[in-house]
């Protein structure tokens, strides 16, 4: 914690939770996504159902998904400016059973026809928790750079990306493996300390068990 | 370097380098986040420069909240002081700016969460205030968020920031004993006054809970944010006056924990009691959102 931490962040109202932490699920379901959302829809469950509408939560995720940031004054207008470059975006109310009460599913087509599921909640303070992404589960906060690394489930697919990363100097903080099932679809989420550099990214590419790999930077 | 788990710390640390609570903390944050104070001192200026356009946006008369429940009052507020009215122009004027920020925050606006969205009318109403009246130059103003934000650290580490826990002491309770070490300290007090300054603070806002009407950021939230505003001008005027709190700082701090966490869960952000349950509380919900599902 610094200071500021307290006199901070500087952002848009009203809400921590409902305005700040929406705008950071929204980005990041953009970031995964890889390029700009065509359609989205987006699911809210818990007290994001309930009160979206007062607090603009809703302005706040479709914001994200165009790719602001939570202190960009167009937010206020961002549903007017998403109908105005063509994203259509439909908000549903649900119940995601055991969810974490601020949580919102925000599923994305882009313009060439990319597709991501991403199930995140807002956690207090405008910190957000991404717990899911399309089928399998995650546990990230985005407060760390963050690389994921989808692979197929084989041996020495691990040892092959966590040898790249340490032979290039980059430190793991915390690493995380989920697969679809075995043999199958995996990914990796890997925070790490400091930053990482494009270059380093394509290398991570070009490994062979590597499928692809997206930097998600700290937020 | 300092470790922000007491007020006491910071006086005695501020004494061995006979230096204001404000350099005292930039040079230590400037150590720990291994920046120059230059920068340190550039993004808190960042802060101070939102929080006046917050004033001045929030000054709209026109201004309305996305649930239509708020704005407009800072406008009535600032007209209304030009009369002096019953505590003088100065203060009114201070009341205005600190409903201005919260109404702007109510509005998608920008502000500066200080510590919270919903408390961030607090130091603007004061701070601002002191600088844009010529009370204190704008440097100083810039320089006292770091003695109010070292405050809320300690209190963050004892205690919370959040209404979801420690009920709405935590936050406009927070803010305003922040507001009133950094008056205290733009004023020409001691360390120890800010201390005695921000223990009084909280002594007055212990045990107010957190019901916001329909769960939103504005009722009774943003007129809140006066009432921080006018303790921390009160704590202030004590301390320089040379009233000291019977309780210490750090023991006021640890009483808010205590209160806070026996303060009932539906009182605490849940927009199940207190006002947010009163029969208008519940219609004013019914008008934004519709028949409960």
């Amino acid at each position: 914690m610094n200071v500021f931490d307290i006199i901070g962040p500087i952002m848009i109202g009203p809400s921590s939770s409902h305005t700040a932490g929406a705008v950071r699920l929204g980005r990041i379901a953009r970031k995964l996504l890889g390029e700009d959302a065509a359609r989205a829809q987006v699911e809210l469950s818990g007290s994001f159902a309930q009160t979206y509408r007062g607090h603009g939560t809703d302005k706040a995720i479709t914001a994200g998904i165009m790719g602001m940031d939570s202190d960009d004054e167009r937010i206020r207008r961002s549903l007017e400016l998403a109908a105005e470059s063509g994203l259509e975006i439909t908000f549903v109310e649900t119940e995601i059973p055991g969810a974490h009460p601020n949580t919102t599913r925000i599923t994305l087509t882009g313009k060439s026809g990319e597709h991501v599921v991403v199930q995140g909640a807002s956690v207090g303070g405008g910190n957000i928790l991404v717990t899911g992404i399309n089928d399998m589960s995650v546990s990230f906060t985005g407060q760390y750079n963050t690389v994921l690394v989808r692979h197929l489930d084989k041996p020495g697919a691990i040892a092959a990306v966590t040898q790249f990363m340490a032979g290039s100097g980059v430190n793991i903080g915390n690493f995380r493996l989920s697969r679809e099932h075995r043999g199958g679809e995996a990914l990796m989420t890997i925070e790490v300390d400091g930053d990482v550099s494009d270059e380093l990214m394509d290398e991570l590419r070009s490994l062979a068990p590597v499928q692809r790999a997206i930097l998600i930077r700290a937020m | 370097m300092l470790e922000y788990k007491s007020i006491e710390e910071l006086c005695r640390a501020a004494h061995a380098k006979n230096c204001k609570l404000s350099e005292l903390v930039l040079d230590d944050q400037a150590e720990s986040m291994e920046l120059p104070r230059e920068e340190l001192y550039r993004r808190m200026e960042e802060r101070f420069a939102v929080m006046e356009s917050a004033v001045k946006a929030g000054m709209n008369p026109e201004l309305r909240s996305t649930s239509n429940l708020t704005g407009g009052d800072a406008a009535k507020m600032w007209a209304y002081a030009s009369s002096g009215g019953v505590c003088g122009g100065f203060v009114n004027r201070a009341m205005a700016r600190a409903l201005a920020v919260s109404e702007n925050n109510a509005a998608m606006g920008k502000v500066v969460a200080a510590p919270t969205a919903g408390s961030c009318g607090i130091l603007p109403g004061t701070v601002v205030s002191l600088a844009s009246e010529g009370r204190c130059t704008r440097r100083e103003a810039v320089m006292s968020l770091f003695t109010a934000g070292a405050f809320g650290m300690v209190i963050a580490a004892k205690a919370s920031l959040s209404g979801a826990e420690g009920g709405c002491q935590a936050e406009c309770g927070s803010a305003s004993a922040m507001a009133a070490a950094a008056i205290v300290e733009l004023m020409g007090g001691t360390p120890e006054q800010c201390a005695h300054a921000c223990a009084m603070a909280i002594k007055n806002q212990l045990g107010l809970v957190c019901d916001p009407v329909a769960g939103l950021v504005e009722i009774p939230c943003i007129k809140r944010n006066v009432s921080g505003v006018a303790i921390a001008f009160s704590s202030a005027e004590m301390a320089l006056a040379g009233i000291e709190s019977k309780i210490p700082a750090d023991e006021c701090i640890d009483a808010m924990r205590e209160v806070g966490n026996s303060i009932p869960c539906a009182l605490r952000e849940t927009a199940k009691g207190g006002l947010a349950a009163t029969p208008t509380g519940e219609r004013l919900r019914m008008q934004v959102f519709g028949p409960k599902k």
